[in-house]
């Protein structure tokens, strides 16, 4: 059998290819299109200056992941909880949506300053929504069967929370997770263009203003490389985790991107 | 037959101003197994909504041991068509789940779960996941796990109906243990007249909704029990008769 892999690498290296040698024949300065090997050299000859930027916007997004959890897991279970306040916060968790979360990056800049903290609450921001209406799902979708079960046991909320909804909601709470790492990565970067002073976002735009195109494209690179190992690591723990489903739900890229 | 165990009496319930249970009173007698029999839709699975307090009771009374109750959540074991086990455990883990709510350790637990896997023909299987067993298997499991309610009632509701036939003649065999073997009073509903018939010791004949009790039959062939009684036989087709009369207007 073909691994699954094999033909999204071809189409990979056909595209590479093609562009490598449309760069060499058109004659197009460096600047405007850098070639694919030209990107590569730059890369991997650069990576002792490219690597501290990419560290510092990988901690942003995983502090903001990890903020965004710490809010959003407590205040899904808080609203499945108590029905009353799920319909009091719905609005605002709603509302929050309709705002354009990235126009608030320069305020969050004027207010947390240059550093990380601006990006990881950025990070954080936008994906604390998936997140918390993912789980808040998870956990309604649980089937009722299951839950006057747990109620003939005389299981109280905690118990039935730890054994029953938590669990049950696992799957969705993955699939919130998985657009949020995606979605965590833009908000770092954006973080960075506005105002920053190290991280991927940062490079970008500074080699952006000198022309240094190619570096631009090194730093897309090492971005790119980041969020498909963050989106290997969500998949790894999604197949710890949920090994008891069918292993037939492989990862796909569904999911509703804020 | 024992004691009088658990008396059920004029039990009523509407659903949208429709009558669903009408008037109906049973008695369960200690380490008895009756059961209920009826066409499907009768509002079987409604009175035992009611019994258990999931549904709340309109009318009617509950008395065990003579003291007054408001439903059986405390005293029964409940047992459905579905086995309800949890995807993510393993066998011996969804049946521990009740000991483990109650808070009683794994320690504990761990040599009467063994027993019933013993009893009930699961060993081997303690860590596998429900999704790689068969679905007879399934409800063997359910029935450990019921049975690690550690109440005396347990009702059971249409515990077979979702298992092929040959299946479901092997876990009637384990159904009458819950009688011999672990000493529960038991009460069923179900549509298979033969299962009702080989497990029976009161046999109580239900109408369509609204529901009402139109005949009450004690059983006291020995058991287990062979289909080919003809008096057994005799009594099948007296209750398909019934089941099968013209609901009275």
């Amino acid at each position: 059998m073909k691994p699954s892999w094999l033909l999204p690498v071809c189409i990979l290296m056909a595209l590479v290819g093609l562009w490598e040698i449309g760069s060499r024949i058109s004659g197009l300065p460096g600047f405007i299109l850098p070639a694919p090997s030209r990107i590569l050299q730059v890369s991997v000859v650069h990576a002792p200056q490219i690597l501290p930027h990419a560290g510092v916007t990988l901690v942003e997004i995983i502090a903001g992941i990890a903020l965004a959890l710490a809010v959003s897991v407590p205040l899904a279970v808080v609203m499945f909880a108590r029905p009353s306040l799920e319909k009091a916060l719905a609005p605002f968790l709603v509302a929050s949506q309709a705002i354009p979360v990235f126009a608030l990056a320069p305020l969050l800049v004027v207010w947390l300053g240059y550093g990380i903290a601006s990006k990881v609450l950025m990070a954080a921001v936008i994906i604390f929504f998936p997140i918390t209406v993912n789980l808040l799902e998870g956990f309604k979708s649980c089937d009722n069967a299951y839950r006057v079960l747990f109620r003939l046991m005389g299981a109280n909320f905690r118990q039935t929370l730890r054994r029953l909804y938590w669990p049950w909601a696992l799957p969705y709470f993955f699939s919130g997770l998985r657009v949020g790492v995606s979605v965590a990565t833009i908000g770092a970067i954006i973080g960075e263009w506005v105002g920053a002073q190290q991280g991927l976002g940062y490079l970008m735009i500074q080699s952006n203003a000198r022309l240094k195109t190619d570096w631009v494209f090194a730093a897309i690179l090492w971005l790119s490389l980041m969020g498909l190992a963050l989106w290997h690591v969500v998949g790894w723990l999604e197949h710890r985790y949920l090994a008891w489903k069918a292993p037939s739900d492989q990862p796909s890229l569904g999911g509703t991107i804020s | 037959m024992g004691c009088r165990l658990l008396i059920i009496e004029n039990v009523t319930k509407h659903f949208n101003g429709l009558r669903v249970v009408s008037d109906v009173s049973l008695t369960l007698h200690e380490n008895g197994f009756t059961v209920l029999i009826g066409p499907s839709g009768c509002g079987k699975s409604t009175l035992f909504d009611l019994l258990m307090g999931v549904v709340p009771m309109e009318t009617g009374r509950i008395r065990w041991h003579h003291a007054a109750v408001p439903d059986l959540n405390r005293l029964a074991a409940y047992m459905q068509q579905s086995d309800l086990l949890l995807p993510w455990l393993g066998l011996v883990d969804n049946a521990r789940l009740p000991a483990d709510i109650a808070g009683e350790p794994i320690k504990a637990s761990s040599p009467r779960i063994q027993g019933l896997f013993d009893r009930l023909g699961l060993v081997g299987f303690e860590n596998h996941l429900p999704s790689m067993v068969s679905g007879g298997m399934r409800q063997r499991c359910a029935l450990a796990r019921t049975l690690m309610f550690g109440r005396d009632i347990v009702l059971l509701d249409e515990p077979l109906s979702a298992l092929d036939a040959i299946t479901r003649r092997s876990l009637q065999e384990m159904l009458g243990l819950l009688q011999t073997d672990f000493n529960k009073t038991i009460l069923m509903v179900t549509h298979d007249i033969e299962e009702a018939l080989l497990l029976a010791d009161e046999l109580l004949v239900l109408t369509p909704p609204p529901m009402q009790i139109q005949a009450r039959m004690v059983l006291e062939h020995p058991k287990p029990r062979r289909m080919e009684d003809p008096d057994l036989l005799a009594i099948k087709n007296r209750v398909l008769a019934m089941l099968q009369e013209k609901r009275p207007s």
